[in-house]
């Protein structure tokens, strides 16, 4: 779609969405212009915010810093020993992982259960879907909190009335219970996240295959197992590596569940990364611990964003 | 074809799940009482599912003594007081107009720049630009925690610490990878470049074109995207917990820890204001909950 007589050589020869390149100066400084007014304040903010602070965080973490006076002597990798050396840190990190492996475990089981059951001939199977999903949309802060109350009281109170041992347990008072209580918590919030992918991944089904499965007879189980699970396994790795991601990410309903207690035993390494920095203030271990977990935060959310693009890709 | 294949595919179309009439996951159609069987089954899960919101709420019309007799029943006698006294003590109406103002403001102005950033990316995709928008996707994987210190600091020197225009900008800084990401890719498919070159014959300036041309067309991605920040912002509570500090400022997370602070075992109190924490966004997500499934099903939603 040219409009002037440009030369032959000159003629874009790309797709049309492009532009081509302005070939007077006056043009030039009109496009920086734009460029300027359109991409400007998004850039500006993002790289106050996040590449300045991304870059001022691995700085510092080769520093004693205080940001209170803002003092910051270089130490070099001491940090990096300190934090490798920290028994707090190994337990933060075991915690995480051990938490992080299990709740993804659970929470894909539950939320692929939760969608079979939703997709099966059922009245009210969108209220149902709405139903699981409100969890989601709570913050994570207030769900700890409503946690708390359950946990302690509520259960308390089933325990008496019914004498089963389970709801008798101390359960915001142990290590381990501890452990398995946040576990719940997280895994009630996020199943019906996973539910909710499951469920369009197992619509997309092709018909024809399900009627051909019919037709050679195969009932329920055989059908889930053989037809449905392998066809939305795309869906199933995406939501495996979003899980494994957020879960990592553990903060709000760590805080306010268990707040790392009792006594640092359930304290997830976002957490921990948190009390370093602001409850014993050492803005510069805490640095050097913040980057070894965009490292590994990095690692996993790149194996799940390039799972994502290989699903939209056969979808 | 078939009519229980279209009604299905309309039904997929619609919001990914299937009606009751179909053949769900067998081929086959059930018998009326499988149906019916299954649908109790599948209702009483989602109650039951939902339970620890009956214990919060009912528990929270009781008085204190109550609660701790039986945390399990109907309340009995019913009481509003612990609304009352939390009302006032949790400073709700503040709260909820922090919360309001930063979140609103923040996603209209988020998906504002964020649009025209995305469609000047993907339009003039020179060597710059595609290194910016390169630099835009990768930070998508960098966590909160890893820069949390950072931005106290920089807020802190740009003189914007408690402040909620201050947490307003921020939140746009920390906004952008994902809005540009999925802005970019829905500008090329959705809107056409033959409209965009018609407009500019007809002498619209570039600003004209995106105000009246691409923004209207960006519409569903823009509302999609409007939905996710929301969640997020409005829940957000880490970053509110440190940049401000005035409690006339405070957002609904922030008031809500603040109070289990200072209230820690009155339940009787704690409970109303966890309701009154949880019922703005509810009914916010049961008013688009069509909408927000449909964006999580279609995995343009990223956790």
């Amino acid at each position: 779609m040219n409009v002037s007589g440009l030369k032959t050589r000159e003629r874009v020869s790309a797709p049309a969405a492009v532009a081509p390149p302005p070939r007077s100066r006056r043009r030039r400084l009109r496009e920086i212009r734009r460029d300027i007014g359109f991409v400007g304040p998004g850039l500006l903010l993002f790289c106050i915010f996040v590449v300045a602070a991304f870059a001022s965080s691995v700085y510092h973490s080769f520093t004693d810093w205080n940001v209170v006076t803002g003092d910051a002597p270089w130490v070099g990798a001491d940090n990096y020993r300190a934090v490798l050396d920290d028994p707090r840190v190994a337990d933060s990190a075991i915690f995480t992982a051990k938490f992080a492996v299990i709740t993804t475990i659970l929470a894909n089981i539950i939320g692929l259960g939760l969608a079979l059951l939703v997709t099966q001939p059922i009245f009210l199977a969108k209220v149902y879907r709405v139903m699981f999903f409100v969890p989601n949309v709570i913050g994570g802060v207030i769900l700890g909190y409503v946690f708390r109350f359950i946990f302690s009281t509520a259960f308390g109170a089933i325990g008496d009335a019914t004498g089963i041992g389970f709801f008798q347990l101390p359960w915001l008072g142990t290590p381990a219970t501890g452990f398995w209580a946040t576990v719940i918590v997280f895994v009630w919030k996020t199943s019906g996240y996973l539910m909710v992918i499951y469920v369009a991944a197992i619509v997309s089904i092709d018909d024809s295959l399900v009627e051909a499965a019919t037709i050679d007879g195969a009932n329920w189980w055989q059908m889930t197992r053989r037809v449905t699970l392998p066809l939305i396994m795309p869906a199933v790795t995406v939501s495996v590596f979003l899980t494994l991601s957020i879960s990592t990410k553990l903060f709000d309903v760590n805080f306010a569940l268990t707040n790392g207690g009792p006594y640092g035993s359930t304290e997830a390494f976002a957490l921990n990364i948190y009390n370093e920095a602001f409850t014993y203030n050492n803005q510069g271990v805490a640095s050097a611990k913040a980057v070894i977990f965009f490292v590994v935060v990095g690692f996993i959310t790149i194996v799940q964003v390039s799972a994502t693009k290989r699903r939209e890709v056969q979808l | 074809m078939n009519i229980t294949r279209r009604a299905r595919r309309q039904a997929a179309d619609d919001d990914g799940a299937p009606i009751t009439a179909l053949k769900g996951t067998t081929g086959r159609k059930p018998p009326r009482s499988r149906i019916i069987l299954l649908s109790v089954i599948t209702g009483l899960l989602a109650l039951f599912w939902l339970s620890p919101f009956w214990f919060v709420t009912s528990n929270s019309f009781k008085e204190f003594g109550d609660i701790l007799k039986d945390a399990a029943g109907v309340p009995d006698p019913f009481t509003l007081d612990n609304y009352s006294t939390a009302w006032e003590s949790a400073g709700f109406v503040s709260a909820f107009f922090n919360s309001f103002f930063v979140t609103a403001l923040a996603v209209v102005l988020m998906i504002g720049i964020g649009a025209m950033a995305a469609w000047r990316l993907a339009r003039v995709p020179h060597r710059m630009n595609k290194l910016v928008f390169y630099i835009f996707v990768s930070a998508m994987i960098i966590p909160f925690q890893t820069i949390m210190i950072p931005i106290v600091q920089i807020t802190s020197d740009l003189h914007l610490l408690d402040s909620r225009i201050g947490l307003v900008l921020i939140y746009l800084g920390l906004g952008m990878p994902l809005t540009v990401f999925f802005l970019h890719g829905f500008v090329s498919t959705a809107v056409p470049v033959s409209l965009e070159e018609a407009a500019r014959i007809d002498g619209a300036s570039s600003w004209q074109t995106f105000r009246y041309i691409v923004l209207p067309l960006l519409r569903p991605m823009l509302a999609t995207l409007a939905i996710l920040h929301t969640f997020w912002i409005w829940n957000d509570f880490l970053l509110p917990l440190l940049v401000l500090f005035d409690p006339e400022k405070r957002t609904i997370p922030l008031a809500v820890f603040q109070f289990f602070g200072r209230h820690a075992n009155a339940w009787d109190l704690a409970l109303a204001t966890l309701v009154m924490g949880i019922l703005p966004i509810l009914v916010f997500f049961l008013a688009f909950q069509k909408h927000i499934i449909k964006g999580v099903a279609a995995g343009s939603v990223k956790g």
